[in-house]
């Protein structure tokens, strides 16, 4: 199949900027989305510490009419739209064309339906008031939510999936979006995932004590991949969404072209092994860079950059191991990494599409973004990898090919690959 | 209260609901809420709830079958009101 797929347009929510300007230049310069929440201290949460997008739910108003907009009340859906509409605008459509766009699909996930819907339910209903819910709480409690809003807004009329596979969701839906231009199935895909972490999805994070606890009065020193003194993961909230298009669909009608699509795989490592429910099987994750390379038809050299998963836990040294073994490089001859959540923590389901919003703009702009707060690298991780490929300063690079990969419980797995566009 | 001010203050309650604003400003007795402001359908149970907030009233399952129009809503709310009383 000669068929090539390529990024016509992207929209972000992240806790260090919304909208792509304001994220560019913040992980171009290192920011921190992360905050210390008040709440979470009240709480007696451990980390009280998260990823916050800067975002004003009543800027939906310029995409939603009045009467959708009306009645709509989880921030999660919200991310969402904004991301989905801001990526659509971007690749040079207009919202309310009034066409159905039957060529045009959409793989848009989440970890969690929208939990602000489902506790206004749950309220209501215990309160025996269950009638004065009304008729718009359906919608947004489903797990296709998200997507329901996204493709009526869009007016999307191929495929329509809702994936979920935890941390893995973002990349996932990116692949999926992929294969079904690569066979023909469509010619166009809005891809991408949400994430809204409210008190209840904290809480039960936080109850598993992997997260962060010991940089709550300095939120933005709180999220350290690949640190010796990496002490757990910071949530954070947020969308990320991407147009991918067939490219003599996008070459047709003119269209800006950002980045390729080379291939990906997704697996899981079945929980044997050393993974588990909570933790991947090394196994599973080499077969899954591997197959990844082989699907986008290039050699492990080739690769550039590798935007990691490296949440800041002990897994990172796993990580690494696991990308040597799969690249069969090590020492200098290690690509460079980044790991974004080093700026906006781990974003969940969200953190696949955000992070490859990231990969793209260091594709375009040709520049490695710094991995904040590594002051004292793990020496079991540059034991494997050398130092230098760790950037902590932005770093302008000549970059071709960017490895992405994300983890998610259930032992699941994703690697896409991307490259710059060559005509 | 007057049919006639009962009729204008629902037209702040259905404005969220419809597009058609000119249609909403010139609404009479007689204006279908799904043919003729466009409403949708599973939007009306919430137009209802807003009214029972704004009047003080509860409108049950049959009555609130009868409601079509902006007629039929006022004679519900109107009839409400009475039994309140």
């Amino acid at each position: 199949m000669s068929r090539r797929i390529v990024i016509t347009g992207m929209g972000v929510v992240a806790p260090n900027g919304v909208g792509i300007p304001a994220f560019l230049n913040a992980i171009q310069h290192g920011v921190s989305g992360l905050k210390f929440i008040p709440l979470y201290k009240d709480l007696h949460f451990n980390c009280q510490v998260c990823g916050v997008p800067d975002f004003d739910f009543t800027h939906l108003k310029d995409y939603l009419t009045e009467v959708t907009f009306h009645g709509l009340k989880g921030s999660t859906i919200g991310y969402a739209i904004k991301a989905a509409a801001d990526a659509w605008i971007d690749a040079g459509n207009t919202l309310y064309d009034g066409k159905i766009h039957w060529e045009t699909g959409c793989v848009f996930g989440n970890s969690v339906a929208d939990t602000e819907a489902m506790k206004r339910i749950i309220s209501l209903v215990d309160a025996r008031q269950s009638r004065k819910l009304g008729s718009r709480m359906v919608e947004q409690m489903m797990n296709s939510g998200s997507t329901a809003y996204i493709t009526g807004l869009l007016g999307l009329g191929n495929r329509i999936i809702t994936n979920s596979s935890a941390c893995a969701t973002g990349s996932q839906a990116v692949l999926m979006g992929y294969e079904y231009i690569k066979h023909g199935m469509a010619k166009r895909m809005l891809v991408g995932s949400n994430e809204y972490i409210d008190n209840y999805i904290f809480g039960a994070f936080d109850a598993m004590r992997i997260l962060s606890r010991k940089f709550n009065q300095t939120p933005e020193k709180a999220s350290r991949p690949m640190s010796a003194s990496a002490g757990g993961f910071v949530p954070g909230s947020g969308a990320g969404a991407l147009v991918l298009e067939d490219l003599d669909f996008a070459l047709a009608r003119n269209a800006t072209i950002y980045a390729e699509v080379l291939g990906g795989a997704t697996n899981s490592g079945a929980q044997q092994g050393n993974g588990s429910m909570t933790s991947p099987n090394a196994e599973g994750v080499v077969h899954c860079i591997t197959d990844a390379i082989k699907n986008a038809a290039i050699e492990p050299d080739d690769i550039d950059l590798i935007s990691g998963h490296l949440t800041a836990t002990i897994a990172d040294k796993m990580e690494i191991e696991n990308w040597s073994a799969a690249l069969d490089r090590k020492g200098t001859d290690f690509p460079m990494t980044n790991s974004l959540k080093s700026m906006i923590g781990h974003c969940l389901s969200a953190a696949g599409s955000i992070e490859i919003v990231g990969v793209v703009l260091q594709l375009m702009h040709q520049f490695v973004h710094p991995n904040i707060n590594l002051e004292d690298p793990n020496p079991e991780i540059t034991g494997i990898a050398d130092l230098h490929c760790f950037p902590t300063k932005k770093l302008d690079k000549n970059l071709n090919i960017v490895a992405k990969a994300n983890f998610g419980f259930g032992d699941v797995n994703a690697c896409v690959l991307f490259s710059k566009y060559k005509r | 209260m007057s049919r006639q001010e009962i009729l204008e203050e629902l037209k702040t309650v259905l404005a969220p609901y419809t597009m058609d604003k000119q249609v909403l400003s010139n609404m009479t007795d007689d204006t279908e809420f799904i043919r003729d402001l466009k409403i949708n359908s599973a939007n009306l149970i919430d137009i209802i709830i807003d009214a029972e907030d704004k009047y003080d009233i509860e409108i049950d399952a049959d009555s609130a079958e009868k409601i079509h129009n902006a007629g039929s809503c006022i004679d519900v709310i109107m009839d409400k009101m009475k039994e309140k009383i």
